[in-house]
């Protein structure tokens, strides 16, 4: 079975986010990159897939140099080889046509995405890879089952779940449930020491256009001063709520 | 033209669809274009309940009755390609999350998700959309003659002030779907959590699944959906469909009741737009505070079930 993790490298969960002084992009200053969380749940499902049918766990991300530690902590992980193209990601669009192009010359039977990355928290990649392949899509993917050439899956929906059926190869965006949180795996020695000489192969992009362009960037507005209530007064709460939120 | 996916649940709309055609409608007068809603599904009804909202027509598509992405997706790519349509809006929802990236391909047009503005400017088509997982507001233009916009629900309100009486239209469209639905199912109360206007959600604080009946109390009586910390999901004492935060469902209803959650930054990143937040805790150092409206430091097995009680008394 041959399956491809797409990982975005993105600013730690706990990262203060903020934006150079022109607002033109994030002030990537002090900011630790990791493995996108819903692609860590990805990654480690791609490695129980190869242990159950045998094959090889490749992963790719589109990014300029400075993402190949990323790349190699998926290496360290337990990928088997790693691939970037070489650029800078620019839209969904772009992003998808890009990705797609290495597909079409390096075929996968199962392609995982995460839902989103926690930076752009765009959403739109894995859909519009699945469109431009013509391959089953299941986002929000929170279980995976293949036996043979028949899959089984189940979607979050709101506030509950669905299960559908379908056949290789597939593109799924997935998420926590893929795996649990405590399958998630963490480089050893042994790893990290076989990752530098695991492939990392670097491609040149198609130049596919984007169609979608990011203007500038702000903060949200300060929230104001809370205010605290006392526990023995709870009608001062609700009155709160009425009057001046006006929320109930 | 501008389309809306008219998304409907059970044969009814979703409350997050009155947003969306209220903001497909605003947005087509503002471009002097129609705004068209399609409407998928047997049963639906009432269709023309949509004209509050200044839709201008309907286009029903009975034939296809479940959601399955790419039949959903095709049928509106094909009506969209049709009616020379320039936008195309759909609810932040778990459905409309699916359809974005297929239509994206499917029309080729700029795809903007997280939508919390109306636009700033048609030409290029600019709107502001939530990024970093609520830390940041990026502002965003299409480069495209056809763009998708998806809005986060609860972000733009509905507007109705309109009665457009609109024309319903019956169209037949044949399009296959690449998975079969075996079956859905709901895990969690009556109110779906992306599109709940209250919220009152719990953390380890309350010590055991078994505590949460003073949780759904709450909910009940403020008519909220409930939610979760990302811990509570993790040990299995609510299911993950709950969990609200920055790897789990991000939310902005009017009101967010935290109890028992100390305000991690990953659990901010996901509630942090809420318009109003209330945090009780029993540490007055919790993080949460900080990023709160209201405050009560106190016991939640205390506080919870009197506040309950005085809601349902001012309610009367």
């Amino acid at each position: 079975m041959k399956i491809l993790v797409c990982i975005s490298h993105v600013p730690d969960t706990t990262s203060k986010i903020s934006f150079v002084s022109d607002g033109s992009s994030l002030d990537k200053n002090g900011v630790q990159f990791v493995i996108n969380p819903y692609d860590e749940f990805g990654l480690t499902k791609g490695l129980h897939l190869r242990e159950k049918h045998g094959g090889t766990v490749s992963v790719l991300t589109l990014g300029d140099e400075s993402v190949e530690p990323t790349l190699r902590k998926a290496l360290a992980i337990g990928a088997d080889e790693a691939h970037r193209l070489n650029g800078v990601p620019r839209d969904g669009a772009q992003t998808s046509e890009e990705i797609a192009a290495f597909i079409r010359k390096n075929e996968f039977d199962v392609i995982i995405c995460g839902q989103e990355s926690i930076d752009y928290n765009g959403g739109v990649v894995p859909g519009a890879l699945a469109a431009k392949l013509n391959l089953p899509f299941v986002n929000a993917c929170i279980s995976l089952d293949i036996d043979g050439n028949n899959v089984k899956t189940i979607r979050e929906i709101d506030g509950g779940k669905e299960t559908a059926k379908t056949n290789l190869p597939i593109v799924i965006a997935g998420k926590k449930g893929l795996v649990e949180e405590h399958d998630l795996r963490i480089p050893n020695m042994r790893g990290i020491m076989t990752a530098r000489s695991k492939p990392l192969s670097v491609h040149e992009l198609i130049e596919s256009k984007s169609l979608a362009q990011s203007v500038s960037f702000s903060k949200p507005p300060e929230k104001k001063e809370v205010k605290m209530i006392s526990p023995d007064n709870l009608g001062e709460l609700v009155r709160l709520l009425n009057e001046e939120s006006k929320v109930i | 033209m501008v389309i809306i996916y008219a998304e409907t649940w059970e044969n009814e709309f979703k409350k997050t669809t009155f947003e969306a055609i209220s903001y497909g409608s605003k947005c087509a007068q503002e471009m002097g274009v129609e705004s068209i809603a399609v409407v998928f599904g047997d049963s639906v009804n009432p269709i023309e309940e949509l004209g509050k909202y200044g839709i201008d027509k309907v286009i029903h598509v009975q034939e296809i009755d479940e959601f399955e992405p790419y039949s959903i997706a095709l049928a509106l790519s094909s009506l969209f390609k049709e009616l020379n349509g320039k936008l195309l809006v759909l609810n932040g929802t778990a459905n409309g999350k699916s359809l974005i990236g297929i239509l994206s391909s499917l029309i080729n047009a700029a795809a903007i998700s997280n939508v919390t503005s109306f636009p700033t400017n048609h030409n290029p088509l600019t709107v502001l959309r939530s990024a970093f997982s609520s830390k940041g507001i990026e502002q965003v233009s299409s480069n495209s003659d056809c763009t998708i916009l998806s809005l986060v629900p609860n972000a733009l309100g509905i507007i109705s002030n309109g009665d457009s009486n609109p024309s319903v239209e019956l169209k037949k469209i044949d399009s296959n779907g690449k998975t079969s639905i075996l079956q859905s199912e709901k895990e969690s109360g009556e109110i779906p959590l992306p599109e709940a206007e209250r919220v009152v959600s719990a953390g380890r604080g309350l010590k055991g699944p078994e505590n949460w009946n003073i949780i759904t109390d709450l909910a009940k009586v403020l008519n909220a959906g409930t939610a979760c910390s990302k811990p509570v999901s993790d040990i299995g004492w609510r299911p993950h469909s709950e969990h609200v935060g920055q790897t789990g469902i991000q939310i902005n209803p009017e009101l967010y009741i935290a109890i028992g959650i100390s305000g991690a930054i990953q659990h901010l990143a996901g509630v942090s737009r809420s318009k109003t937040i209330v945090v009780i805790n029993n540490d007055p150092e919790a993080p949460f505070f900080k990023a709160a409206d209201y405050g009560i430091v106190g016991d939640a097995f205390d506080v919870v079930p009197r506040l309950t009680e005085t809601l349902k008394s001012f309610k009367k």
